[in-house]
């Protein structure tokens, strides 16, 4: 077993038991520091497979924002010192019944894939060959020049060079989404302020 | 990946003395031994710091009697009187929670100093987003807090941990776009090759780089003061109104462990100023640099003591920026909680965008003016397409010691921080040249 093997088992476990736990316990607070736990395994899982910027965006936005945000939330809302979430038997019933289905699924489909030589045929399918390799800047982890060329649409990996055709990026979606999330946060804001003035 | 200590790679350095397969399992656990005595070293230097410097201040001695003259061995004292401190949980308390607060905070300002390089090549983990990596995780910093604060059952506690919540979630962002001005400058976010950059004369620094950045330095201090909740922004645990704040309930090493992840992250906060702004591991003076850029090329010991100098210049400037943080406490007074918001939101942040989009505009209107190419006067695409067209790509060479000459004579070339920035132009205008130049680099860091 490697290094790798190893740390990758732990992670995967780490993160299949905080999802268990924030599925079976009912308090709120214990249910995000859970969630912590289970996101953060991931992230290491990313840093495990050398995807960095993968796993620090997940630290960053998931951990650090979503998971604050959340706690911040239930500490100003809440009107116990501890608040519970009691879950129905219904309720158990129905999630454990979506949740094998999911479950079914994923399985499904991993096992319908073959797995064998999968990686040449992602390099075939992706025209990583040895001609592009300035572009593979690092096996370990050093994506980022890579992400940021790709996000401009600057792709030597798939032969751009030869064909001298230009791939689109993805600047235009993440600009539109950026501005999609900066509607959402004045209109957060002006509903925020007139609650604000009506009660006061 | 793994740390380059003494030119070669501490793994291959173990690699005759353990069996096959084990070097990496003893180059990891050296790494995580050094940076854990790193880390544990830090506050206790620090704590011993503030005493004093807050004595001298105040017009007192401070620390005096233990270990000799000036009782620098006063923080091991008082961390054996709090180990034997009862270790004490409310009975009101959610007490997993309330155990683990401390770890979290610990933890994570512990895991920031695996991707902070000490000297050029000295680093754990050489990410090549190390930056972001290092922001994204001191920013689960504050979940300990908020744990701590909300299962202490205590009003005290609560207050202090939704102030805290507010602070360091506002402060974020400021932090964040501040770190991105010399980011922009250099054009990595590898602090690595970030620091390298500024070999070579104090006018090489980023701080001196155009007036956006030297702006952008003090804009940044104060925000790594106040996201390291230090007075004068330390309102989370201002005695007068919250007691303690979050940590009001804690007694002991729990205790002891905020206020080690407390120093442990100014210290964080300050390396990253010190490699983004002010140098890193070099020291300013141009004939010193040329001369332990030299020093490194060589082999064995010399390359090491290379290595220690810059550990030394580095340490030295981040702990003048803690002192410079020890210093704002003990001086300025603290303001009320809906001033540090407001500082935040209505001047730091406004501030700190002004100074990224004119961190961004300098080099183009400066290029524009020396008559080059620049994205005013030709749009991006074409240059893109030029790139791909004209430079045919450079096979990268095996040879890392031509490539390391390579880079080396890039970076002196730059010498007037102006050309610095006009070799990051052409970096955009020839981007697969240039990719291969820093690709070697990062491979040879590594």
């Amino acid at each position: 077993m490697t290094g790798d093997a190893v740390f990758f088992t732990l992670y995967a476990l780490l993160a299949c038991f905080g999802a268990v736990a924030v599925v079976v316990s009912q308090k709120i607070v214990r249910m995000a520091f859970w969630l912590i736990i289970s996101l953060g395994s991931i992230a290491a899982l990313f840093f495990l497979a050398g995807a960095d910027f993968v796993g620090a965006t997940q630290l960053l936005i998931y951990v650090g924002g979503t998971l604050v945000l959340l706690v911040f939330g239930v500490m100003l809302t809440s009107s116990g010192p501890y608040l519970r979430i009691d879950t129905s038997p219904g309720e158990m019933v129905t999630a454990t019944i979506v949740g094998l289905l999911f479950l079914f699924m994923v399985v499904g489909t991993q096992s319908g894939v073959d797995w064998t030589g999968t990686k040449a045929r992602l390099d075939a399918a992706t025209g990583t060959t040895d001609q592009a390799s300035d572009f593979e800047s690092g096996s370990e982890g050093n994506t980022l020049r890579r992400i940021g060329m790709s996000l401009l649409g600057l792709r030597p990996d798939l032969g751009a060079a030869e064909t001298g055709r230009l791939y689109t990026g993805y600047l235009l979606p993440f600009e539109i989404i950026s501005v999609h999330l900066l509607v959402v946060l004045v209109g957060a804001a002006y509903l925020a302020r007139a609650k604000r003035r009506r009660s006061s | 990946m793994f740390l380059t200590l003494a030119s070669q790679s501490l793994a291959e350095l173990l690699e005759s003395y353990v069996p096959e397969g084990w070097q990496y399992v003893g180059a990891g656990l050296i790494h995580m031994a050094l940076l854990f005595a790193v880390f544990s070293l830090c506050p206790f230097f620090f704590i011993w710091m503030e005493r004093k410097v807050a004595g001298r201040i105040q017009d007192r001695l401070g620390p005096t009697r233990v270990g000799g003259r000036f009782g620098w061995l006063q923080s091991l004292a008082d961390g054996v009187k709090l180990i034997q401190k009862e270790d004490l949980c409310p009975p009101a308390a959610d007490s997993m929670l309330f155990r683990s607060a401390p770890y979290i905070v610990c933890m994570s300002s512990f895991s920031a100093f695996v991707v902070l390089p000490f000297s050029k090549g000295w680093v754990a983990v050489a990410a090549d987003c190390g930056l972001f990596i290092m922001l994204a995780i001191m920013s689960l910093e504050v979940f300990g807090i908020i744990l701590a604060g909300y299962s202490s059952a205590s009003k005290w506690s609560l207050f202090g941990g939704m102030r805290e919540a507010a602070q360091m979630v506002s402060y974020e962002i400021p932090m964040a776009i501040c770190a991105l001005i010399p980011v922009v400058a250099a054009g990595s976010l590898n602090l690595g090759e970030i620091g390298d950059m500024q070999s070579g004369g104090i006018w090489n620094w980023f701080v001196f780089h155009d007036p956006f950045t030297f702006l952008a330095f003090f804009v940044y201090f104060v925000v790594a003061t106040a996201s390291c909740k230090r007075a004068p922004f330390d309102l989370a645990e201002a005695e007068s109104e919250l007691v303690g704040g979050f940590h009001t309930e804690y007694s002991g090493m729990r205790w002891s462990f905020f206020f080690m992840g407390e120093y442990a992250s100014m210290f964080a906060v300050c390396g990253i100023a010190s490699i983004l702004f002010l140098g890193g591991w070099n020291t300013g003076i141009s004939g010193v640099d040329s001369a332990l850029t030299g020093l490194r090329d060589q082999d064995g010991a010399l390359s090491y003591l290379a290595g220690v100098i810059g550990v030394g210049v580095f340490g030295i400037k981040a702990a003048l920026g803690v002192f410079m943080q020890v210093w704002l406490r003990w001086t300025v007074p603290r303001i009320r909680i809906d001033q540090v918001i407001t500082v935040c939101l209505k001047y730091l942040v406004p501030i700190s965008c002004f100074l990224f989009l004119g961190a961004i505009v300098w080099p183009l209107m400066l290029h524009a003016g020396l008559g080059g190419r620049t994205t005013w006067n030709e749009p991006l695409g074409r240059r893109v397409a030029d790139a791909i067209h004209s430079d045919p790509p450079v096979t990268p060479s095996k040879d890392t010691d031509t490539a390391t000459e390579e880079t080396n004579a890039d970076l002196n070339d730059a010498e007037p921080a102006a050309e610095t920035e006009l070799d990051r132009e052409s970096v955009s205008a020839a981007p697969l040249r240039n990719t291969v130049i820093l690709n070697d680099a990062s491979e040879v860091s590594q």
